[in-house]
């Protein structure tokens, strides 16, 4: 698999924040426990007129602006996110004419919890390799739902990041990629239904850990690394605890998954979680890092990808598109109360 | 009446078991007291299983028929009998497998307990267990659980001037306990400070005065005594059992810092048993929440009405303490799998008795005695056991 790379990427995350204390102190909670106990201080909301479809418009652009390729040359884009605007019409449709990529573009539209962007980066890797298109680009979004005093409102917030994937000028190999794929039901949203709802405490154990912590082996297994061998780890983070937690079971450095770690200020983007994660450490990779790529989605798998930085990215013009930090820093804070309002909670007859 | 005694225990882990069900765990359960008794599977009479919502938990009724299916009898077409009375229903199907050996229609008969409780989420689970109080009165109108055992131990607190620091000192011992336990869920100790800053659930009971939501099973082998020698030298011998009920509701109760039930149920074992509380050399009791504990001391004549917290204080409930209470860790450590309480802590009463406790033996123990109580003390069932 050795030719087939990243060629360049971009992230889009809205600048509105809210503090966990905020919404903590909504709920009668006590907000210092819950910003600890959860180990996230703040995330990113959508305003009103934020959604995947322009979040992904965002990413996609920005990837566009780092690399000089003709947009008529990509072949394939696909979105992953369990918020997509619509329940039946693409997104992808609305990234590829924003662009300027239609109209002999490969389109669909994934879903698979919190990794159906990785599972979209592995399908762009396939057709590229195969020679059935030139570039493809796969996005993970999301403006995931939590219902009102649900644990996850603290977590579930908004962002996504694209990668064009290629053969040429790339500037990160992608040398492998597995998945670890079983059926459980640990998150899940029933059709119709504007919430999710969570099996509690088997959302870890079984589900989280272990997929992730098998898949990493796995990886680890096939191309013959250990976990220092490793500049980079990324894992998905439904939370600040859960990605250091596995990192240590797995034998990973809080040092190498610290660049990647962005719950924590942003919460959990989903399908763009471990994506973002991706491009912050992009950001500030230099030649012949290795990479470790772990994402999770809930129903549930895993994949995993072993990533190479090449020579190409002390040329890649990273600047001429916000860089993470940058995006992370461009903040405005609401209240609890325009939150709602921004979230549609409130309803009225 | 002839004498019965107990041949043989099973128990399985306690805890979240995601990855084994209901009809795996009784079955594993049972298996394990069969072989421990020495006894063949065609030698068996009877089925008797405590389970309290299987309906509920895991959509399945006809316990008794799905537990002898599953254990391998089938062919046999032995009777099997689900008992059900909340909580209690373990000890309940205990006492009610006693009385067929005791009678004499029975020689050799199985008691399950068995309750799978975390495939469904918290609140369905909490809302489940309600039903196990009075539901046009109580569950109707929202009381839960913890609801009923915060009342009363508010009430407990007002009465007797019963500390906080006391109810919490209920689980430390047991947490304590349980860590020694191979089969507990809490395998790991806790301080007082955990539980007084653990999240409130119903004032003053937080997070860690709660028995947790749990999977498990426990099964027992009765044999008449006069046969039991044929199996096995190591049988403990049944010498007392009671059984009482109460008011449903908590409301109905002349006193709700007592639970009649229980002294009820007590008279009636200690009566037959011909002991007296200071007999008892350890105790399993239901301490679904701290403040039952207390309770369950005091109604069981362990302590004075009252004196219930100052005897946590004491430290006369710790394993070596002058009668040491829940030794497997309680409800509150080992785990409350509702239907399979009762039985466990019988068996927990038999391994002790049997000096095959380990880390958690209680010295010298000759005479043990188990409390299970049904929901918010509507029924209880006192069984008391005698090493041979």
């Amino acid at each position: 698999m050795k030719d087939v790379g990243i060629i360049s990427y971009g992230a889009h995350i809205p600048s509105l924040r809210i503090k966990s204390s905020d919404i903590a102190n909504a709920w009668g909670k006590d907000p210092e426990t819950i910003t600890r106990g959860l180990g996230i201080i703040e995330k990113s909301v959508p305003s009103l007129d934020q959604d995947v479809a322009t979040i992904s418009v965002e990413a996609a652009r920005a990837a566009l602006a780092r690399c000089n390729i003709n947009p008529q040359d990509i072949g394939a884009i696909y979105v992953g996110s369990e918020s997509h605007p619509y329940a039946v019409k693409p997104t992808g449709t609305i990234v590829g004419e924003a662009i300027c990529a239609t109209p002999i573009l490969k389109v669909a539209d994934y879903e698979f919890a919190c990794k159906a962007g990785t599972a979209a980066i592995q399908t762009c890797m396939s057709l590229v390799k195969s020679e059935m298109i030139k570039y493809g680009i796969a996005i993970g979004a999301d403006t995931s739902q939590a219902a009102p005093g649900d644990a996850l409102e603290y977590a579930a917030s908004a962002g996504g990041a694209a990668f064009i994937i290629g053969k040429e000028k790339v500037i990160a190999m992608i040398n492998e990629t597995c998945s670890y794929t079983t059926d459980t039901p640990d998150f899940w949203r029933r059709e119709g239904r504007k919430y999710p709802a969570h099996g509690g405490r088997f959302t870890g154990a079984p589900a989280y850990f272990r997929h992730i912590t098998s898949n990493a082996k796995n990886l680890m297994e096939l191309v013959g690394t250990k976990p220092e061998d490793y500049t980079f780890a990324i894992f998905h983070q439904p939370n600040g605890k859960f990605p250091i937690k596995v990192a240590k079971m797995l034998g990973f450095t809080p040092e190498q998954v610290e660049q990647g770690l962005l719950c924590p200020v942003i919460g959990n983007t989903y399908s763009g979680s471990s994506m973002l994660g991706l491009a912050s450490v992009l950001d500030v990779a230099k030649p012949s890092d290795r990479i470790f790529l772990t994402s999770y989605g809930s129903g549930a798998g895993s994949d995993a990808f072993d990533i190479t930085v090449t020579n190409n990215i002390n040329q890649f013009p990273k600047n001429n598109a916000p860089l993470v930090s940058q995006l992370i820093e461009k903040k405005k804070y609401i209240d609890y109360a325009t939150y709602t309002k921004y979230r549609d909670l409130l309803y009225w007859e | 009446m002839r004498d019965v005694a107990v041949i043989g225990v099973g128990i399985t882990k306690f805890g979240e078991l995601w990855d084994k069900s209901f009809r795996q765990l009784i079955a594993e359960a049972g298996a394990q007291a069969i072989i421990d008794s020495g006894i063949s599977g065609s030698e068996i009479d009877a089925l008797y299983v405590g389970s309290m919502s299987a309906g509920r938990f895991v959509g399945q009724e006809h316990v008794g028929a799905l537990v002898a299916d599953y254990s391998g009898f089938s062919l046999m077409h032995i009777p099997s009998i689900r008992v059900e009375s909340a909580c209690a229903s373990g000890g309940i199907a205990f006492r009610q497998g006693y009385f067929s050996v005791a009678s004499g229609m029975n020689d050799i008969v199985v008691i399950g307990g068995i309750e799978k409780m975390t495939d469904v989420v918290g609140s369905e689970a909490t809302n489940i267990l309600a039903m196990g109080l009075d539901q046009e009165w109580e569950a109707f109108f929202g009381v839960t659980f913890p609801g009923i055992y915060a009342m009363i131990a508010t009430k407990h607190m007002h009465d007797f001037g019963t500390t906080r620091e006391q109810l919490a000192q209920v689980a430390v011992k047991n947490h304590a306990n349980g860590a020694l336990n191979p089969y507990a869920q809490f395998k790991r100790e806790t301080k007082i400070e955990n539980v007084i800053n653990a999240p409130m659930v119903a004032y003053p009971l937080g997070m860690l005065d709660c028995s947790p939501v749990s999977d498990g099973a426990a099964a027992l082998i009765l044999c008449a005594a006069e046969k039991a020698k044929k199996y096995t030298d190591k049988s403990v011998k049944i010498i007392g059992s009671g059984q009482a009920s109460d008011t449903l509701a908590l409301h109905g109760r002349n006193d709700i810092c007592t639970f009649e039930s229980t002294t009820y149920a007590a008279r009636m074992a200690y009566k037959q048993a011909n002991v007296e509380p200071k007999d008892i050399d350890v105790a399993e009791v239901h301490d679904c929440f701290t403040i039952a504990e207390i309770l369950a001391i005091e109604d069981l004549g362990f302590v004075k009405k009252g004196d219930g917290g100052k005897a946590i204080d004491n430290k006369i409930t710790t394993l070596d303490g002058q009668i040491p209470v829940n030794p497997s860790g309680g409800l509150k450590a080992k785990g409350h799998p509702v239907g399979a309480t009762g039985v466990a802590q019988i068996a927990e009463i038999v391994l002790q008795l049997r000096g095959e406790a380990d880390q958690r033996q209680v010295k010298d123990a000759k005479i043990g005695l188990t409390h299970n109580v049904g929901a918010g003390g509507a029924s209880c069932v006192i069984n008391i056991l005698e090493a041979r």
